[in-house]
Parts: C-alpha cells; structure tokens; sequence
C-alpha cells in the first residue's frame, strides 16, 4: 500500500473517480458562455454554435482569451463560473 | 510418516538483545542437540547467531506477530498441545523445557530478555495493516502520484471546508485501536441517505477531524446518540433553521482525554473539544450525505457546524451534572447531544442574590427563537462559574434556579399572541387566554462550564422543531480503556 492510498469516508455510494460535475439537464432558460480561445476562425465556429444554443433556448454570453497559448486568466474563469451555468470552449482552429 | 514425536522448537531472537547475545552458546548447543527441530527467527540481522546456519530472516516480523512474540529470546516448543513458551534467559527453565540438562553451562543463572520489536511504539498497528488484511473493509482511494494528498481530499467533497487529515489505512488503524469495537459493525443507518455506518467509517471521519485514538470511545457514542430516533438528526439537517448538534461530555472521560471545561471552553484551541464535534459533522456529511445546499437546508447555519463541542466543569461535588439530570452517576461518561445553534450571552454584574440572577437569566432566556414564541424550542442554559457560586452562597440549589426560572418564565398568553407589542409574530390567538411557559417539560436543560472569572453565562438556543414533533437532548454513556467496566 502507497503512502497515496486513502481509505474512503463515505458511504461508497458514487465511483472513486472524480466526478463531473452535474450536467445541465434542458437548456432552456441556461445561461451558456462560449469561450473563444482567440485562435483563427474562432468566431464563426462560436457564431453558428451560438445560433444553435439560441434555438434550444439558451442565453449566450461571449468570452475570449487574450491569447490560446496560456491558460484563461484567474479573472476570466471567475467571471465565466459567475456568470454562466455551462461553458463551451472553442479548442482549436 | 512419523507424525512429528519429536518435539519441534521455534527460537526468536533479536541480535541488538544482549540476553540473546548472551546465550549464544547455548543456541550451538540447541543447534546440536536438535538439529532439523529447531527453527531459528531473528529480527533484526539474519547473520546472527554465528552459530546457526540459516536462520529465518524475521525482519517483516511476520511470525513474530502472527504468534504475538512480546520478548527476545522465546522458545516455543511446537509440538506442545497447549500453549508451551519461555523467554529471558532462566538456566533452570531452559533445561527443564528442552530436557538438555547440561544445557548453558557456565552462564549466569539468569537474565531477563528483551521486547520484541513487534512492542515497539507505534509497530503494533504497523503490522495489523500488514498482516492482517480482514481489519479495513472500506473502499481504498488510490492518488495519482501527481495529486496533492490534501487537496485530493478537498476535490472529492469529504470536507467541511477546512483541511482534513488524510485516512490512510494506518492512522485509521491506530484510530480503531481507540476502541474495543469491532470495525466492521454497524452502529445504524446515517440520514440523510440512510448509509449503513460502520466503526470503521467512524474511524475514518474521526481522523480526518483530526481526533486521537483515545477519543474515539466519545465519538462512537456521540454518533450512536445522533442516530436514536429522539434525537431526529435527519429533520435537523434538513431544517433551514439554524440548529445543528451540540455535544456536551460529562464524566470522568471528559478529563482522562483532557477536554477543556474552564478557560474558552466553547472556543478554539482543545484538540479533543474541536474534534469530537467535528468527527460527528464530518460523519454526517460523508456517511449521510447530508450536504450543504443539498439536503442541509439551513438559511444561515451557524459556526457550530465546523464542530460545536465542550465538557462541563464537574469541580463542585455540590452541582449536579447535566448527564446527572438525565438519570446517570457521576462517575459515568456520558456523551448528550442537542439541537442547538449559537451562543447568546447573559451578562449579570450587578446581582448579588440568587433572585436577581435568576430574573436576568429568565429575561434573556424570553429571547430564545423570539420574545414572543413559547414552546416551542427548547435551550441549554450554560452557567459560568462565577453565578454558579453566587448561587451557592445564597443557598440555593440547580433545582432552586430551575424552579425559579420556570416561575418567571409564565406568561400571559394575551402578552405574547400575534400582534401584542405590535408585533405579528408570536402565538396563535388560541393561547390569548391561557397561561404558558416558555419552555415545554423538559425544556430547558441546565449545565455549567468556563473560566472562573466573568459574571457572564450563555443560553444554546433550541431547533424550534422541539419535543416529541421534532428534537429532544439524548445522552449516551460510554466507557474508555480507563474504566474498569461498564
């Protein structure tokens, strides 16, 4: 047994993996942000998903990377969890 | 085959022992004499003794603890229906157990041993997780090896916010050996989701609140109380009031674990004070599953469900505990838990009789819940030991202060119903013209704890859920290893 083995307090009720965190059962009346990552043709990929989401009955809020080769700023992942039920992230061009 | 008439010895020794040292001789003779009938351990360093050939390397100290070795040397005879072992070096009792009469000649007579490395401090529980594998049934989390061990525990919910000490398998073993308690029974089913709750899963929580092994005895109990049906722990998580339990020890376990009663009692700095409480809340969450936000409901909560905590001061014979109340002995340890929330002060300076003490108290006592709602949460009443004095100088007793209490705390339904005091809260106008108390039977509980100087006591408001529909105080008495019984 490795120093890493924890014995588990729970009721063993969910798997020992990490969890996701709870999916959006409708998205009717959700707040989505879509995080264009600020690589090429980023916005028009967002553009028509944007327009799909609206049709389900989402409201869609638009965010951005300064720049695709670091990690979102602290203050933009903030404001994102504060400001949306779910994300989508445009990863690449 | 023969079935083994020859007796057949096991020797365990330890090279760093100089008893085993001494009686190395002694070993070249039982080598000798025995031969193939003599099965040599060591401990420490397989190339001692010089004189057997190929002793078996103990290091793992497997057959040390499998046949509960205490000290270096022992010989066991094998081949003995019974028990059959000696240790030490006792000439006389070497040749009389082997039947070598000439056996360590030339040596002392007599020398003691030494422990064997399966006493040394700590190995005890080192070696259960190692050999015996049936001890720890609750699930193993492995971490990757780039997880931080305490933020892997914070990522999987298990705490109540504030860091936890990780349950490995070895500090949960020391944690059970806290308790005589098997770790695979099941002391109830916890709310909210009803889990089966085992000593074990006990013991997990009670490490990751940072408790020691010698208070486990207390948390087991505080668990069990939470799970009586008087107590409703389900109702009182799930309520949006504030309430949650408060564990109040008495007895002489209060003390053997160095609970603090005087001093801050009901604030930060004791180990056991801090973590009995929150060994229970972090069982309720974990177990129960009851969650803030999920089926913990409460509209603010209050800070006592970090861990809400303390011990009461039993220096004065002449004051009845609380758990006296509840038809125990003094000398019993008791555990008792109550829905309550927060700390309201009574500051009282200025009285210098019983009388008025009593009338301040009874004042601040109206303003459980509201000032205008009777009957319906119940109060702990914490004296401080400056007014538990000033009570005794007057003469009077805890029944005296409870009977006077109870005296002040009648009211005229007309004074309190809905809209007296131009206020809508209050009673139904049913009560408009009945005489009621502010507190049900067996509402209002009494108990003194903290530091010999300030005049102030306190009042632990009560779930406004109270009585038969909803909570009521449960005491549960245990028993520490240092009790002789029950």
């Amino acid at each position: 047994m490795s120093d890493m083995t924890l014995l588990d307090p729970t009721a063993e009720l969910k798997p020992v993996e990490r969890q996701l965190l709870p999916r959006l059962l409708s998205l009717s009346g959700a707040t989505v942000g879509l995080l264009d990552i600020s690589k090429p043709r980023g916005k028009e990929f967002l553009d028509e998903v944007e327009r799909q989401l609206t049709e389900l009955g989402a409201t869609i809020k638009r965010y951005s990377k300064p720049t695709f080769a670091r990690v979102a700023p602290k203050e933009l992942t903030q404001r994102i969890s504060i400001e949306c039920d779910a994300v989508i992230e445009g990863l690449a061009d | 085959m023969n079935q083994s008439v020859e007796p057949s010895y096991a020797l365990v020794l330890k090279k760093d022992c100089p008893t085993c040292a001494l009686i190395e001789p002694v070993i070249a003779e039982l080598v000798k004499a025995m031969a193939g009938a003599l099965t040599v351990y060591v401990q420490d360093d397989p190339s001692f003794p010089a004189a057997v050939a190929n002793p078996i390397d103990d290091r793992s100290l497997e057959f040390s603890y499998k046949n509960n070795i205490e000290f270096v040397p022992t010989l066991i005879n094998l081949t003995a229906d019974s028990e059959a072992r000696i240790y030490g070096w006792d000439k006389q009792q070497w040749r009389e157990f082997t039947g070598l009469s000439a056996l360590g000649e030339g040596l002392v007579d007599f020398k003691p041993g030494c422990g064997s490395k399966t006493q040394d401090p700590g190995m005890d529980e080192v070696l259960a997780l190692r050999f015996d594998s049936g001890i720890l049934q609750a699930r193993q989390v492995e971490l990757a090896e780039s997880e931080d061990v305490m933020e892997a525990c914070y990522e999987r919910g298990w705490t109540d916010g504030l860091p936890v000490v990780p349950p490995t398998p070895i500090r949960v073993i020391r944690m059970l050996s806290g308790s005589d308690r098997s770790p695979s029974e099941i002391i109830g089913n916890v709310p909210p989701d009803y889990r089966p709750c085992s000593i074990e899963k006990i013991a997990i929580n009670a490490v990751m609140a940072g408790a020691k092994p010698e208070y486990f005895p207390a948390i087991i109990a505080a668990a069990e109380a939470a799970l009586l049906d008087k107590f409703c722990m389900h109702g009182l998580l799930c309520t949006t009031y504030f309430s949650s339990p408060v564990v109040i020890i008495n007895g002489p376990a209060s003390r053997q674990i160095g609970m603090n009663s005087g001093v801050n009692a009901l604030g930060q700095g004791n180990r056991a004070n801090a973590t009995i409480g929150r060994s229970l809340q972090l069982l309720i969450r974990n177990v129960g599953g009851g969650v803030p936000g999920g089926i913990d409901r409460a509209t603010m909560g209050n800070p006592g469900k970090y861990t809400y905590c303390f011990a009461e001061d039993e220096s004065d014979a002449d004051w009845p505990t609380l758990a006296m109340d509840r038809g125990f002995d003094r000398d019993q340890s008791v555990v008792s838990l109550f829905a309550g929330d927060g700390l309201t002060p009574i500051l009282d300076q200025q009285s210098r009789t019983a009388e008025s003490l009593a009338k301040s108290m009874a004042a601040s006592l109206r303003g459980v819940a509201h000032v205008k709602l009777f009957g319906i949460a119940d109060a702990i009443l914490i004296v401080c030991p400056e007014h538990r004095r000033l009570l005794k100088d007057s003469g009077w007793s805890k029944a005296d202060l409870k009977a006077a209490l109870f005296d002040e705390l009648m009211t005229s339904g007309h004074e309190i119903v809905r809209g007296a005091s131009d206020m809508a809260e209050g009673m139904p106008e049913k009560f408009k013209d009945k005489l009621l108390n502010k507190f049900r039977d067996d509402g209002l509980h009494i108990v003194s704890t903290g530091g010999t100087a300030g005049m102030f006591s306190a009042i632990i408001g009560g779930w406004v859920a109270s009585g038969e529909r909803g909570s009521q105080l449960v005491s549960k008495r245990f028993s520490t290893s240092g009790d002789e019984n029950e």
